[in-house]
């Protein structure tokens, strides 16, 4: 009953829309974890296809960003804006080297006739074409969360250039570094289970 | 639109702001509750009109009125109408957001843009979806489960449908965390946990559902989507996928959601029942608490959909055993409402009519679904129109009825003005008689072995089939009566001030019909909502 802004509501309804996040994914892994029972070989022979090296970079270049955004609220907290946009900055060019990495690997693997319904895969074991459609899906849904993501970070920098977020109210921010974080998180789940432990 | 005239402002005219855009824009929750009940109200009506032709055309063997493809296409809209655009954001956006946040003494929901950007999305989706009807290959044709591999390979529009019906879902978890987070923390002062009102309580257990459940519908659909447009291959068999995984995805939400359709219902019966029986209700606390059981087990026996579809043994005993267990908390309710008529002072009025005949149609609804929940009884009436009979027992006799006790308690309310009360009760005698004689019918087809879905059927369920279908017309003559007394009371009917039905529900204690933030000052609460000392009980 009170007209000031309720920031604990707010991050409530965050946590909640991330819980719905985590269970979109949920979806992917239970068919991930299906899969994998019935074709264990054939995973293994895919996920061995996989380039660790793009997989592990990219894992540390997300942790970075994440580390960036935590940083960026702090420094908001601090009402220090220049450092807050610097470091939200940070985030963008991290992620945007995450999607550079990501569209060398999947133009790797395309040039190679490794897509969904490509005939090199159609004609393969069927368990490679469950695991690369899977991939993909995975991969997938999750780089367009990183541009969702980041344009939401990037119009919360605009408001914290323009002094709409500030350290007095920094609330928006806090919640987009949340989003990110849950980015980062998934990522964290799809790098071992796709390129580490096959 | 036209309204009472109140000597005070009321949420109708106190911004100032009429014409259209002052409510497709406005953030008002009652605003955004009236716009929800019109359009999903809108779509329960073309439904009707569907459904209506769908038993003109069983009503006689061989072809009635329409052919095979376009019968596939209906029944399908059918489907899809009702449960996506009808009864799952029916009752959370419509009665939710008109009277949850009053009854806990919020002025707004916590998120009031959200809120209209929910309505936005429904109605996006609601759009799109009325697009793939006439566009592409046709109005879809596989039924509102979307089997694969059907769907993934059928010539008509589902990649449009399915995308449409993707963000309706996407409203509908907006909807949910936005009424999570209103109830959390918007209660009014001495609004404990212990004195929300049991609608109230429903509509928290639903919206869990909501939250918990709608992302797999939505990364289902996407894999629809995906397996129509790339050739993912992930539940086509000919490619190492499987059929049946699309199942257990589509019936991980599936199942739940029934739950978010009937668990606000109950809500409903549950402040209707101990108002209109002048006592307060029986077993609060089992009936909050069971709302709760209802929507963490509902969770877990999605699997009783399948039973035929090719599961382990092992499997089937145990989502069967879950399903009974839904059964009692289930129970809980119906033994406490019963208990709640007990030496009540009840007085049969339209809502609290609509109320009772819940209790006796969720109840056969409820009993036909242990006859499917248990596997050995399954395999003999599944697909069966035993099933569509269940279903809309649970649904429409539950869920509908209680729609249509809530638009009878609730809306004389926001209008200040109200319907007749006899040509009420005829409608509900009709469409009660109406119902029973409609889905009963095909409950006992069911049994005979008619298959659901069906174009044609064998000459020995002609007689049937018929009753089915003139139960049918009994129940859209109660129900165009209902209507046409509703709405016209609503816009002309006599005053309603004040709290005529003794309500001890916050609701009732702000002006009728309310002002845009609900109270003229803060409410502080000192009693349940069914503490009915001192609401002036005629």
């Amino acid at each position: 009953m009170s007209h000031h802004k309720d920031d604990n509501g707010a991050k409530l309804g965050m946590w909640l829309f991330l819980f719905t996040e985590l269970l979109l994914f949920g979806g992917l892994f239970l068919l991930y974890a299906a899969y994998l029972s019935r074709y264990p070989h054939e995973f293994s022979a895919a996920g061995r296809q996989l380039n660790v090296v793009f997989g592990t970079v990219n894992t540390v270049v997300l942790l970075t960003s994440s580390l960036f955004v935590a940083m960026a609220v702090t420094a908001l907290q601090r009402n220090e804006r220049r450092q807050t946009l610097w470091l939200i900055g940070g985030t963008v060019l991290c992620a945007a080297i995450f999607m550079a990495i990501k569209y060398v690997e999947w133009g790797t693997k395309i040039r190679h006739g490794i897509y969904p319904n490509s005939p090199h895969l159609t004609t393969g074991p069927a368990g490679e074409s469950v695991f690369f459609s899977l991939y993909y899906m995975s991969t997938g849904i999750h780089g367009l969360h990183v541009l969702i993501g980041v344009t939401l970070l990037t119009w919360i920098g605009t408001k914290v250039k323009r002094g709409a977020v500030h350290g007095g109210d920094y609330i928006l921010l806090e919640n987009g570094a949340l989003y990110w974080h849950l980015v980062d998180l998934i990522w964290i789940f799809i790098f071992p289970l796709y390129y580490l432990i096959l | 639109m036209t309204t009472a005239q109140p000597t005070y402002p009321s949420f109708w005219n106190d911004t100032g702001k009429t014409g259209l855009s002052a409510w497709i824009f406005s953030t008002d929750h009652k605003r955004i509750g009236l716009l929800y009940f019109y359009s999903t109200f809108g779509f329960f009506l073309v439904g009707v009109l569907l459904g209506l032709l769908l038993r003109i055309e069983l009503m006689a063997p061989g072809r009635t009125i329409m052919g095979p493809q376009t019968y596939n296409a209906l029944f399908t809209v059918h489907g899809v109408v009702m449960i996506f655009l009808f009864i799952i954001p029916g009752f959370q956006g419509s009665f939710g957001n008109l009277v949850m946040p009053i009854q806990i003494g919020a002025r707004d929901v916590a998120f009031p843009r959200l809120n209209l950007f929910s309505w936005w999305l429904y109605m996006t989706g609601a759009v799109i979806i009325l697009t793939s009807l006439f566009t592409g290959g046709g109005p879809p044709d596989t039924g509102w489960t979307f089997y694969v591999p059907f769907s993934s390979r059928t010539g008509t529009n589902v990649s449009l449908a399915v995308f449409g019906v993707f963000v309706v879902g996407f409203s509908s978890i907006l909807t949910g965390l936005n009424f999570i987070t209103t109830i959390h923390r918007l209660r009014a002062e001495g609004m404990t946990w212990g004195r929300l009102p049991l609608f109230v309580w429903s509509l928290y257990a639903t919206a869990w559902v909501q939250i918990l459940a709608t992302p797999i519908l939505a990364i289902t659909l996407v894999l629809v989507m995906a397996e129509r447009l790339l050739g993912t291959g992930l539940f086509d068999p000919g490619r190492g996928g499987d059929p049946v995984m699309y199942q257990h995805l589509f019936w991980i939400y599936s199942h739940p959601a029934v739950y978010i359709m009937i668990l606000p219902a109950m809500g409903v019966i549950s402040d209707v029942l101990p108002v209109f029986s002048r006592k307060p209700i029986f077993g609060y606390k089992m009936i909050a608490f069971s709302s709760v059981a209802i929507a963490a087990f509902g969770s877990l026996v999605w699997g009783h959909h399948m039973f035929t579809s090719g599961m382990s043994d092992t499997a089937i005993l145990v989502f069967s055993f879950l399903t009974f267990i839904v059964a009692i908390p289930s129970a809980i309710k119906v033994f406490n409402w019963v208990s709640t008529l007990y030496k009540g002072s009840i007085s049969l009025e339209a809502p609290m009519l609509f109320a009772l005949s819940f209790i006796l149609l969720f109840s056969i609804g409820g009993l036909s679904g242990l006859i499917l929940g248990a596997a050995a009884t399954d395999v003999h009436v599944h697909d069966t129109h035993f099933v569509v009979g269940h279903f809309h027992y649970v649904i429409f006799g539950g869920a509908g009825f209680a729609f249509f006790a809530a638009m009878h308690y609730w809306l004389p309310k926001f209008y200040g003005r109200r319907y007749a009360e006899k040509p009420a009760i005829v409608a509900w005698a009709l469409m009660f008689v109406g119902f029973n004689v409609m889905y009963f019918t095909m409950q006992v087809l069911g049994m005979k072995g008619m298959p659901r879905r069906y174009y044609d059927y064998l000459p020995e369920f002609a007689t049937l089939n018929l009753v089915a279908t003139v139960g049918s017309w009994i129940l859209a003559a109660g129900l165009l009566l209902m209507l046409v007394n509703l709405f016209r009371g609503l816009f002309r009917g006599e005053p309603f001030t004040g709290n005529p039905w003794g309500g001890a529900t916050l609701e009732w204690t702000t002006p009728t019909p309310p002002p845009t933030e609900n109270f003229e000052q803060e409410p502080v609460v000192t009693h349940g909502p069914y503490d009915f000392r001192g609401t002036g009980i005629p």
